[in-house]
């Protein structure tokens, strides 16, 4: 079924009888081509490219719980491409342009808003740093501004302009960021991959790989032995669990980041801010809730709850740039587990077995990437080549001396 | 988190500096050790979701390093030793 404002119109006429479950409720098969594992935003999206743009079949997608149930459902849906090295910025410029594209792409309203997205500065070296990063965008194709004090003034009036730590001195803006109704995402990527056969088997968790003379053979589940020429891994937060079926240790660690919302307030912040120096972000809902966050909790994690020091970090954060949010009240707190790699970026790899396939370490920036994601996995899974976007997120980079550090961290997972 | 550290008692984590799994102690020998090694050391994690044994330092108390075995699905804490302790029964100097 289309979807189209006629089609709403019709049904509106007719008693809402013509809307069909979206997906179906596949009984896996004995054997496929191509087994994603994990049936979070990333894996559909690897699915739905690699039948839709790179032409293959017989692709199934197993989920150990629910279609959309993990970080895809637990994160706070920014868009953008504000990254500064050369083996982040084409990539993340790509994802833009995807998700600019991606409604009409997959026929489904996934309320993609480039509301923009500011980065607040504090200080001249701040200010240069963000000029640099700013000409790092522009020069990939991506738009960056530099805000005076005055247009964000202009922007956020109410905002605390003269805090004596961290006084606002303007701002380095993204136009084209923005957020994007993060569950719709899974949703409309998995839509489109079951509208192109393929079999979404969710309740179906991997407990261990087939893997004979050095080749991946099918990987066992809750549900049976199912075979598969090739199997890709996107379970970003879990990825030590499950590589480890395949006896891989991964440069990564676990860690809980947690996200909050508040009660619903009437619209006061148009876009995206970040408040890098508080440890603190926020955009504002279409339902009118503040949706913001903060730090890692900064240890190993597997436990998608975070704990109370955190929170209260984030509403000092929060207070510190926004005094007028003094009595706003908490709706709900959660959190979501992510893959922290060693240098901050993600990696976009085959494994030393042949046919096995992964993708993960996103830390806490997977949402923006799902479209980037998805098409330069899928690129890695059906011409065994990566994208042209993607060939700098390999496992052996540290091995090498290449990594990927946008902070300059070292090898400490909790601090980038 | 009350990390309960072996001489000065109960503790709340926010005291603490995280670091990592513990294996960091187990630092190869920087003459003999190749690049490998090094490699798998410096980078390379077992991340289980389950027990976990991890160093901690007491940046705002006595600036001990601990090692503190916790569940990472539960955050439950077990067990908790000085770091030198630990080090030391390996038969490092300090």
């Amino acid at each position: 079924m289309r979807y189209s404002g006629f089609r709403v119109i019709a049904e509106a006429l007719t008693g809402h009888n013509g809307w069909k479950p979206v997906w179906r409720d596949p009984t896996p098969q004995a054997d496929y081509d191509y087994i994603i594992i994990g049936g979070g935003g990333h894996g559909l999206a690897t699915a739905y490219y690699l039948a839709k743009e790179f032409g293959q079949a017989r692709i199934a997608v197993l989920e150990k719980g629910y279609l959309g149930g993990g970080n895809v459902g637990r994160n706070t849906t920014i868009i953008r491409s504000n990254y500064l090295l050369d083996g982040n910025e084409p990539f993340y410029e790509f994802s833009l342009k995807l998700w600019e594209g991606l409604e009409q792409d997959f026929n489904y309203n996934a309320m993609v808003s480039q509301r923009g997205i500011i980065n607040l500065i504090h200080t001249d070296a701040q200010r240069d740093a963000f000029t640099r990063r700013g000409n790092g965008m522009i020069m990939h194709g991506a738009d960056a501004r530099l805000l005076s004090r005055d247009e964000v003034r202009a922007m956020y009036p109410w905002l605390n302009f003269d805090n004596a730590r961290f006084p606002i001195k303007g701002a380095l803006m993204q136009p084209r960021g923005g957020t994007v109704r993060h569950d719709a995402v899974a949703w409309g990527y998995a839509r489109g991959a079951d509208m192109r056969g393929v079999d979404l088997i969710q309740n179906c968790e991997v407990t261990g790989m087939r893997i004979e003379n050095g080749r991946i053979r099918g990987v066992e589940t809750t549900r049976g032995f199912i075979g598969a020429k090739k199997v890709g891994v996107a379970v970003a937060g879990s990825s030590s669990k499950v590589m480890a079926h395949a006896g891989m240790r991964l440069p990564m660690e676990s860690h809980v980041l947690q996200a909050f919302v508040s009660e619903g307030l009437k619209p006061v912040i148009e876009g995206v801010m970040t408040f890098g120096a508080g440890h603190f972000y926020v955009s504002q809902s279409d339902k009118g809730g503040l949706v913001f966050g903060g730090d890692i909790d900064g240890y190993n994690s597997y436990a998608q709850r975070g704990n109370l020091p955190v929170i209260e970090d984030v509403a000092e954060g929060g207070m510190a740039l926004m005094p007028a949010i003094g009595r706003v009240r908490l709706l709900r707190t959660w959190g979501g587990i992510m893959d922290m790699s060693m240098d901050g970026s993600p990696i976009i790899d085959k494994t030393g077995i042949e046919g096995l396939y992964f993708n993960g370490g996103w830390c806490y920036g997977g949402f923006k990437a799902t479209p980037a994601s998805g098409w330069a996995f899928a690129h890695l899974l059906a011409k065994d080549e990566p994208h042209k976007t993607a060939t700098a997120y390999r496992f052996d980079r540290f091995l090498k001396g290449l990594m990927i550090d946008e902070k300059g961290q070292g090898a400490q997972p909790n601090l980038h | 988190m009350i990390i309960h550290h072996p001489i000065l008692g109960p503790r709340d984590a926010q005291e603490f500096v995280y670091l990592g799994d513990a294996s960091l102690i187990d630092r190869p020998d920087g003459m003999t050790a190749g690049i490998e090694a090094f490699h798998d050391y410096l980078y390379q994690r077992s991340n289980p979701a389950g027990e976990h044994r991890e160093l901690w330092y007491h940046e705002q108390g006595d600036r001990s390093w601990l090692v503190v075995t916790r569940n990472t699905v539960t955050h439950e804490i077990t067990k908790v030793e000085l770091a030198r302790d630990v080090a030391r029964a390996k038969g490092r100097s300090k």
